[in-house]
């Protein structure tokens, strides 16, 4: 070993001189601050644009909408201070938001209904592998024990029958431990909540089976008739779009006419007349003496819709699909209906599913138009609640609509950002 | 193949649930039914109105009772459906709902396109509220003025009518919603709010400060008020008919919810009639004899629906007036039981 | 290899229901006796029913007097008009805020959209939020939110004027009150030189273009450009002795008189504003990922050759974006005109919400009502998208 290091020649440096700290102008906040905001002089009066935009802005919507609002009391204490948000107004309306004019004593069954819902969805948007890692399946676990908890006070509350309680403990409970053991849970219970859920909720909600008292459709409302509406929308819009997709590729001439007169003229109209239509003509259009329920028209008026924009999701699933997909299961010997089964739509649906979580938000927005035809969804009731006699304060309308955006934007950004994350994850397996 | 069996059976429960077969006969749906499902306004204070619980109650809400009363001897089996004015007919004709008590106007065109009148329950008129402020006394003064009101409704169609009599300037902000145009009129986009006066007078309730305004003594246009029937179904029809003529002849002869009973041994024929005790009036209908006595018992004679749900004790206020019965002098007139 | 050959020739012409072919046209068949049988079907239903209800198909009532008057009608209306009028009031009012609502809709989402790629933060993160909360929130809400926030905290016109005043700019709860400009006999011929300038400077562009093509010559066509639109109509403006005014609107006993001023009411600004916040942010998203979709080699090729930033932007990158964003944009647009369909809830007189809303009611003609309502978005679909197949064509890659 020895001096190695040393040289002869005294005006050689033999070890690297120690790395100067950069600059103060580029480190730490000021140097984050130069480069962020004040890097040239137009990004400097952007900058103060920006900064002027916000202190004038922020500080009146925060002032508004949390620091002088009123967050406890009734109708009295938002009448003594109608320049603040009043949020004792959802405090004291939102079993009326959340159930509508639905049957006091069976609310227990929507509550079921929800606790379901969010529970699965939960668990299905957790990816597997992630699932097995520490925080995740803690944040998970803890999450789920949470709604879970609500939703059972609810229905204890609601004064659902112990038989009920105790079953639907059981089936969410097991069916998150039968998913979470199993290789492919998430998908699993994802097809499942696809599939079998919107049959729970039609039971659970309109009754008339297993003892259940039937409900006329004409008392479900608020957020719950929201859900059922956009659910129906997406469950029923998955196989019409999947065959319209197919029929709009097809090599028949006729099915591809049909299908894409089909999907062109639901696209371009808008959902409004749709519904109008649904709600005038369909009553006309049924046999003589066949009743259609209203609500049962406005949920044909959104199928169809989505329909039409989920055969174009679908569609674009099957042109990223590369034509030796097609001609290898064709030399396989494989039918149409199998090629298209087996080897196809897996990849093609695959590939669109933040697509098809897209239309969803899209829909799910949508379900407001209903109260155009008079029926009683979140917007409408909220909207009910706000012109109540005893209600009628400035800041009660204000208040209703934020509460509405914000729920609403809740779960649209949710959707979003998980749309966004299965994007990215499916972008990573063709970057190699 | 799984999916697709799943697929079939939601759409069979589905549609089962959903789809009825109606018959001709309207009172055999509501006994397969268990209870009358009556298509009502969206909030209308007075006429029909549901509280923080989605209780339903006023005066239309009434007259969907007494049926439910008269059919099944239960008040209580009753479905309210909220209707906006555009929607009302085609509930009506569609068969989704057996009546239509919903403070619809009495009209020609109507009657002959979409259903029929068995009755009517409340006797009004269109007229017009302005703000205090204003210093208007009378709706000719009107002039320039921006008016709101609902549409679909004849009141859009008077107010035009009665602007372009007087030769009189005015916009009209017309809204698809009752409450919609209150707010916007409380809001201030309009100077005037017209509708039928015991809607302005419901209406006003809901005012952010109800005493800053004036109801105008202009009354327009007639407006009998009153539960509409499919056509094609006359027992139907004459159900609905005796039910509104059950309460107005009880009040007639001094039959209340609370001296029912009592009445109930009266010697007088025509009470003993009403009441069921004597004749088979009932059976005429297809309904149970004593209909008018459960009528009465659970839901009141005429008058005390009125005091009950717009009088002069409620936030509405209104008087008799024009619905007083023919003998204090309004034209609340019955046919008897006979 | 000859013998591998099938031992079974295929039969010609012959008849098999194993053939695809076949079956093809059999499945083809009974899809067209299904939607036959389903539209006659259909037909048949309604008719029954409507004979049922006394209803009788027609369009007779278009000639019928309306009776009902309309808060904003850009052609000549009254209470006398008839339902075929007012069928064109609406439409006309669907396409104005249709219109204005795209301009404006483009302009905010490409000045958003590029400031979500700005270096900025604070300007990035402001794009951001005004992107993920807009688009996430339903438009109906947006547009009630509008109507009660552009309404309820604006004076009335009574507490801001006095009855007679001259209204030059005036906001109030009837809204906004502009004058209204008023041409002249001469007007028109300025208008048609400015059109002509328009045109003279497309021709004079184009042959500068071919020219330096040809012989590589620049000519600068901004000057010529400028005073072909701008100078020579003002010129012509003086001329004929300034044929416009602008008439301000007069206060009334309640409300600015009728028939003086421009008033913009305020339905419309809410409906607009709700719109073009809402389509601005999805605008935004398509104008960014266009921009990111161009490479950084392009930049830097075009750096390269010699190009300066200017150039760079307007020859290698805005096309080369344009090509991505114009289709998803062109929907916007669609998107757009169909949403000002909810103008139904606030009582903007749009094409639904009078004739399909109030006439409907009033004349209970469902049938007829929805299928011109339908007719009408469908034509202004059709014609978008056969613009976008146009550009498309046009603006296409072409491959090897």
């Amino acid at each position: 070993m020895g001096d190695n290091n040393r040289t002869n020649y005294g005006i050689v440096n033999a070890k690297p001189i120690a790395d100067r700290d950069a600059p103060i102008s580029t480190t730490g906040f000021i140097g984050w601050l130069r480069e962020n905001l004040f890097s040239s002089v137009g990004n400097s009066i952007l900058t103060i644009i920006g900064l002027l935009f916000i202190a004038y802005t922020v500080p009146s919507i925060l002032n508004w909408t949390l620091f002088d609002a009123v967050w406890s009391g009734g109708a009295d204490a938002c009448r003594e201070n109608p320049h603040a948000a009043c949020w004792t107004f959802a405090g004291s309306w939102w079993e009326f938001f959340l159930y509508g004019f639905y049957d006091r004593t069976q609310r227990w069954r929507i509550d079921l209904v929800l606790w379901v819902l969010y529970v699965g969805v939960a668990f299905v948007v957790v990816d597997d592998d992630v699932r097995k890692t520490r925080p995740t399946s803690t944040i998970l676990g803890f999450f789920i024990a949470i709604v879970s908890m609500v939703f059972m006070s609810l229905m204890i509350q609601h004064g659902a029958p112990v038989m009920w309680t105790m079953a639907a403990t059981l089936i969410t409970v097991g069916l998150v431990i039968w998913a979470w053991g199993l290789p492919n849970g998430r998908s699993r219970l994802g097809l499942l909540l696809l599939f079998a859920y919107p049959v729970l909720v039609f039971f659970m909600l309109g009754g008339g089976v297993l003892g259940l008292s039937k409900i006329a459709t004409s008392d479900w409302g608020g957020f719950s008739l929201t859900l059922v509406i956009a659910i129906t929308g997406i469950v029923a819009s998955l196989p019409i779009g999947i065959l319209l997709a197919l029929g709009r590729r097809s090599d028949m001439p006729v099915l591809r006419l049909v299908s894409t007169l089909f999907i062109e003229f639901w696209r371009g109209v808008p959902l409004i007349t749709v519904l109008f239509m649904a709600n005038f003509m369909l009553p006309l259009f049924a046999p003589e003496g066949a009743n259609i329920d209203q609500l049962l028209r406005a949920l044909i008026g959104v199928a169809l819709f989505s329909s039409a924009y989920m055969a174009e999701v679908v569609r674009g699933g099957l042109q990223a699909i590369s034509k030796g997909q097609y001609e290898g299961a064709m030399s396989l010997g494989l039918s149409y209906w199998k090629m298209m089964g087996l080897i196809v739509m897996p990849q093609a649906l695959k590939i669109v599913i933040p697509g098809i979580v897209n239309t969803f938000i899209g829909l799910f927005k949508d379900t407001t138009l209903v109260l155009i035809i008079g029926l009683l969804d979140f917007l409408s009731s909220v909207q009910t609640a706000s012109t109540n006699p005893d209600w009628s304060i400035r800041s009660v309308p204000y208040s209703g609509y934020i509460f509405v955006a914000f729920i609403f934007w809740l779960h649209c950004y949710g959707m979003a950002r998980y749309s966004q994350h299965l994007e990215d994850k499916l972008n990573t397996g063709h970057k190699r | 193949m799984n999916l697709l069996k799943i697929a079939a059976y939601t759409t069979a429960i589905v549609s089962a649930s959903f789809v009825a077969t109606s018959y001709a006969a309207t009172l055999d749906d509501v006994k397969a039914n268990g209870a009358v499902t009556c298509g009502v306004s969206q909030g209308l204070p007075g006429f029909s109105n549901p509280d923080d619980q989605g209780n339903w109650s006023g005066l239309d809400v009434d007259t969907c009772r007494a049926v439910a009363a008269a059919v099944f001897g239960d008040a209580t089996k009753a479905n309210f459906k909220p209707l906006s004015a555009k929607t009302r007919f085609t509930a009506l004709t569609s068969g989704e709902i057996d009546m239509l008590p919903r403070n619809t106007t009495e009209t020609l065109s109507r009657d002959a396109q979409h259903g029929n009148f068995p009755g009517v329950n409340y006797y009004d008129g269109q007229g017009f509220m302005v703000r205090k402020d204003l210093g208007v006394s009378s709706a000719k003064e009107l002039g320039g003025a921006a008016v709101c009101t609902n549409t679909g409704t004849t009141t859009e169609l008077n107010v035009a009518d009665y602007f372009r009599s007087l030769g009189l300037e005015y916009t009209v902000v017309a809204f698809e919603k009752a409450d919609e145009v209150v707010a916007a009129y409380d809001a201030g986009r309009c100077d005037v709010y017209t509708t039928d006066q015991s809607g302005i007078a419901a209406q006003r309730t809901k005012l952010a400060d109800p005493s800053a305004h004036v109801i105008l003594p202009e009354i327009i246009s007639k407006e009998p008020l009153g539960p509409m029937v499919r056509h094609g179904d006359d027992q139907w029809f004459d159900i609905v008919k005796w039910s509104l003529n059950c309460m107005v002849d009880a009040e007639e002869l001094g039959i209340s919810s609370a001296n029912i009973d009592e009445m109930k041994g009266s010697d007088n024929p025509g009470i003993q009639r009403i009441l069921g005790e004597s004749g088979d009036l009932g059976q005429l209908l297809g309904l149970p004899n004593e209909f008018c006595y459960s009528i009465v018992k659970q839901v009141g004679n005429y008058g005390e629906s009125f005091d009950r749900n717009v009088g002069p004790d409620t936030p509405l206020g209104l008087s008799r007036g024009l619905n007083a019965l023919w003998k204090d002098g309004g034209i609340m007139y019955a046919a008897p039981f006979r | 290899m000859a013998e591998v050959q099938s031992n079974v020739p295929p039969k010609k012409g012959g008849f098999s229901l194993s053939d695809t072919k076949t079956r093809g046209l059999i499945y083809q068949a009974l899809t067209i006796a299904m939607v036959v049988y389903g539209i006659w079907w259909i037909i048949d239903n309604a008719a029954n029913n409507m004979a049922a209800q006394n209803i009788k198909f027609g369009f007779g009532f278009l000639t019928t007097q309306s009776g009902f008057g309309i808060i904003q009608s850009l052609i000549d209306y009254n209470e006398s008009s008839s339902y075929g009028r007012v069928f064109f009031v609406g439409l006309l009012n669907t396409l104005i805020v249709a219109l204005i609502g795209c301009i404006l809709t483009t302009i905010i989402g490409f000045i958003v959209g590029v400031g979500r790629l700005s270096k900025n933060w604070l300007i990035n993160k402001i794009s951001t939020i005004y992107v993920e909360t807009l688009r996430n929130i339903p438009l109906l809400l947006q547009i009630f939110f509008w109507y009660n926030a552009v309404l309820k905290p604006l004076p009335g016109p009574r507490d801001v004027h006095d009855k007679g005043d001259q209204l030059w700019f005036s906001l109030s709860n009837n809204g906004l009150m502009i004058p209204k400009p008023i041409p002249e006999g001469g007007f028109w011929i300025v208008f048609t030189i400015f059109v002509l300038g328009i045109i003279g400077a497309i021709v004079i562009k184009k042959w500068a273009f071919n020219r330096q093509m040809a012989t590589g010559q620049q000519f600068k066509t901004i000057w010529t450009t400028l005073g072909l639109i701008i100078v020579l109509p003002l010129l012509a403006f003086v001329v004929m002795g300034s044929p416009l005014h602008f008439q301000p609107g007069e206060m009334g006993t309640f409300r600015p008189n009728a028939g003086f001023g421009l008033n913009v009411i305020p339905e419309f600004i809410a409906l607009l504003l709700a719109l073009v916040a809402y389509t601005s942010a999805f605008v935004a998203e398509i104008v960014r990922a266009g921009i990111q979709s161009v490479s950084h080699g392009q930049t830097e090729a075009s750096y390269a050759l010699g190009l300066r930033p200017g150039p760079t932007l307007k020859l290698i990158i805005i096309p080369q974006a344009m090509r991505v964003i114009v289709p998803p944009l062109t929907s916007q647009y669609l998107n757009l005109t169909k949403n000002s369909s909810l103008a139904v809830a606030i009582a903007y007189p749009d094409l639904v919400a009078v004739f399909t809303g109030t006439v409907l009611n009033q004349t209970g003609k469902a049938v007829e009502i929805i299928m011109m309502t339908m007719l009408v978005y469908l034509s202004i679909s059709l014609v978008t998208s056969t613009f976008m197949n146009w550009y498309n064509d046009r603006v296409k890659l072409v491959e090897r």
